[in-house]
């Protein structure tokens, strides 16, 4: 008798969990993993909303093995992405962990000095990529402006095939308050009897950066470096405001290429292909990185051997 | 030796000073330009080298009629002088606190008088020109909606997995913690698709709807949190004969304001912000959103930067009033997403 009391009891229960958690699963299902799936099955064949071909034609891979070896364009999409990913990343990294350095130097104003960084990042994509436009306008700009001031004569930047794309990661610079916000939390909650220590040690400041810092906050650092990677792969809102990809499709990222076989192609199948591969680079990538991560990441309470 | 500490510490706290304060205007000086700019006449938008200032041309007016004031080189001195008629190069000037007193001047020895003058115009057309008004309403019930739909949601769902003791939540939390490193690509052309398919394309229903079945990242914002409530007050509430619900409502949500007001606040920013939905799903711009109104705007008007920029201004301005505000609250969601991430 009691045993069914607590059955019942347990079924309630679960009736109730499964309440509560019904939101996310359904969505889950139909939201996530059905149109994965059907983004995969997708993804082989040649289905697209615009032309006659109105019904999926299964077409054994052969996406796949165009997008490999007669695609020009995704190469040099990809080749732009990772040209990005690897100047504009690192780049994001030592200065947004800069200026959390300094702001936790025991400066006065705080709030007020992290409001300032971080401000960018809270800017809607659109205005800040309007705003861009006008800033790097060749003869009217203040960037090229700021150039002359030091007797440079600025380039054409976003005409430009050669400048476009390092406006576009100087432009990123400009967003560095966020990842600024993540490190400065971090370093804060490093004790300062660490500091301490190593100082009646007689350790400097520099040697307290390489040996208690920079260690400690390697967790953080890798957190922004994935996130930092993955945004690269979906970077839209600015390249399409400012470029549209171009001049001659120096700035065609990979996200872009895919907006445009999707949606100014119509051409689903094979844009599904992109995704996949997308996705499966996105795997690897991070992967990799959570592979090296036990040689140069510490982790608090691991022993190192 | 403990005064070249001081010292040294002194100078690198100065040092630091110096370098925070060369980055704050490089970060402050693109928006001061745009807040600026936008309020400068199109005449002055184009010129090198930028005047930052709006300024506008200074007017006197002499027998009822208006003139342009210039700044002239008279006698070694410089006076603010009314130009009342041109013949080729030589203007004739007049002193316009007394118009008796006259001069031949060639024009170009001198300049324009500008004063600085804070033009609302480009606002006025830059909201008028197209229908922000509609962009605004139309955003505005996304943000409302969207926003309602991610808070109820992920509460709910993130109050079941950290309440419930059921074998088969492990995983599933496991799961829902992977679809945060799924990029959204994958999901967006079935479900494009689909909602093209159920008659859904240019409505706000494909931008509203998804965000009913809670996201990943603001369920494990909320689970974080949660956990931290103890379970006696739920078991407490229990025996006073609360349901599950009830208990959520009157012993969790009471004590979890700080984790609401952040995912409220994120979800909105991202609902106002987002660019890339409302492109592919909104094509009549009677359902346009800002975002893609200011798009569609910069498109047209690319050559008016004055106009641009004050309606990039517009849309920039709830944003910040919202940051202003719940400053708190913004950087706390960035730490806590980042820090125990």
């Amino acid at each position: 008798m009691k045993k069914k009391t607590t059955n019942e009891n347990l079924r309630r229960e679960s009736r109730w969990a499964h309440f509560f958690i019904s939101p996310w699963l359904i969505g889950f299902i139909f939201l996530t993993l059905g149109p994965m799936l059907i983004s995969l099955y997708l993804s082989f064949t040649n289905y697209s909303l615009s032309s006659s071909i109105s019904v999926p034609e299964f077409n054994y891979g052969a996406n796949y093995v165009k997008l490999l070896t007669q695609d020009p364009k995704f190469w040099h999409s990809l080749g732009v992405t990772l040209k990005y990913a690897l100047i504009a990343v690192p780049l994001q990294l030592f200065l947004g962990f800069m200026i959390a350095f300094l702001l936790n130097m025991d400066v006065p104003g705080l709030t007020v000095w992290r409001t300032i960084y971080y401000l960018p990042s809270v800017t809607p994509g659109v205005a800040s990529a309007v705003l861009w436009g006008i800033i790097f306008n060749p003869s009217f700009g203040i960037m090229n402006w700021l150039l002359s001031l030091v007797g440079i004569q600025g380039p054409g930047w976003l005409s430009s095939q050669q400048w476009a794309l390092p406006a576009l990661i100087i432009m990123s610079l400009w967003g560095v308050g966020g990842g600024m916000v993540i490190y400065l939390a971090g370093l804060q909650s490093i004790p300062t009897s660490l500091y301490e220590a190593a100082e009646i040690d007689g350790a400097g400041s520099l040697k307290r950066l390489t040996h208690i810092t920079i260690p400690l906050m390697t967790p953080v650092i890798f957190y922004n470096l994935i996130i930092g990677i993955i945004s690269t792969f979906q970077y839209f809102t600015s390249v399409y405001v400012l470029t549209a990809g171009g001049p001659v499709d120096s700035t065609l990222f990979y996200n872009l290429y895919l907006y445009n076989t999707a949606f100014r192609y119509q051409n689903m199948g094979y844009a599904s292909a992109l995704a996949w591969v997308l996705f499966l680079i996105i795997l690897i990538i991070t992967l990799l990185f959570f592979k090296t991560s036990s040689a140069w990441v510490y982790y608090e309470g691991e022993i190192r051997r | 030796m403990f005064k070249t500490i001081k010292l040294r510490k002194k100078i690198v706290r100065i040092v630091s000073l110096i370098l925070l304060t060369l980055g704050a205007i490089a970060v402050m000086m693109p928006l001061a330009w745009m807040l600026l700019s936008s309020f400068k006449s199109p005449a002055q938008g184009n010129k090198m080298p930028p005047e930052w200032l709006p300024k506008k041309a200074e007017e006197a007016i002499i027998n009822d009629q208006e003139y342009y004031l210039y700044e002239m080189p008279v006698d070694g001195t410089i006076k603010k002088l009314a130009l009342i008629e041109k013949n080729g190069p030589i203007g004739t000037f007049v002193n316009p606190e007394n118009p008796a007193e006259t001069y031949e001047l060639r024009i170009t020895d001198g300049e324009r008088a500008m004063q600085i003058y804070v033009s609302w115009e480009n606002y006025v057309k830059a909201l008028t020109m197209v229908p922000f008004g509609k962009y605004l309403v139309n955003t505005m019930i996304i943000v409302v909606f969207a926003t309602l739909g991610t808070v109820i949601s992920s509460v709910m769902v993130a109050y079941g997995f950290s309440r419930f003791k059921v074998k088969s939540f492990k995983w599933l939390f496991l799961i829902l913690l992977g679809t945060i490193m799924l990029p959204t690509q994958v999901t967006l052309i079935p479900t494009f698709i689909l909602f093209r398919y159920i008659g859904w394309y240019d409505t706000l229903l494909p931008l509203i709807v998804p965000a009913f079945f809670a996201n990943a990242w603001d369920v494990f914002l909320f689970r974080q949190f949660f956990m931290s409530i103890p379970l006696e007050l739920d078991d407490a509430a229990r025996i006073d004969g609360a349901n599950p619900l009830q208990i959520l409502w009157y012993v969790i949500l009471p004590q979890s304001k700080p984790v609401i007001i952040t995912v409220t606040i994120f979800s909105i920013l991202y609902a106002w912000n987002d660019f890339f939905n409302p492109l592919i799903y909104l094509q009549s711009e009677k359902n346009w959103t800002i975002s893609l109104g200011l798009q569609m705007f910069n498109a047209i008007y690319r050559n008016n930067d004055a106009y641009l920029l004050a309606a990039s201004v517009v849309t920039l301005i709830p944003i910040v009033i919202l940051y202003f505000i719940a400053q708190r609250y913004f950087i706390q969601g960035v730490v806590v997403s980042g820090v125990k991430g």
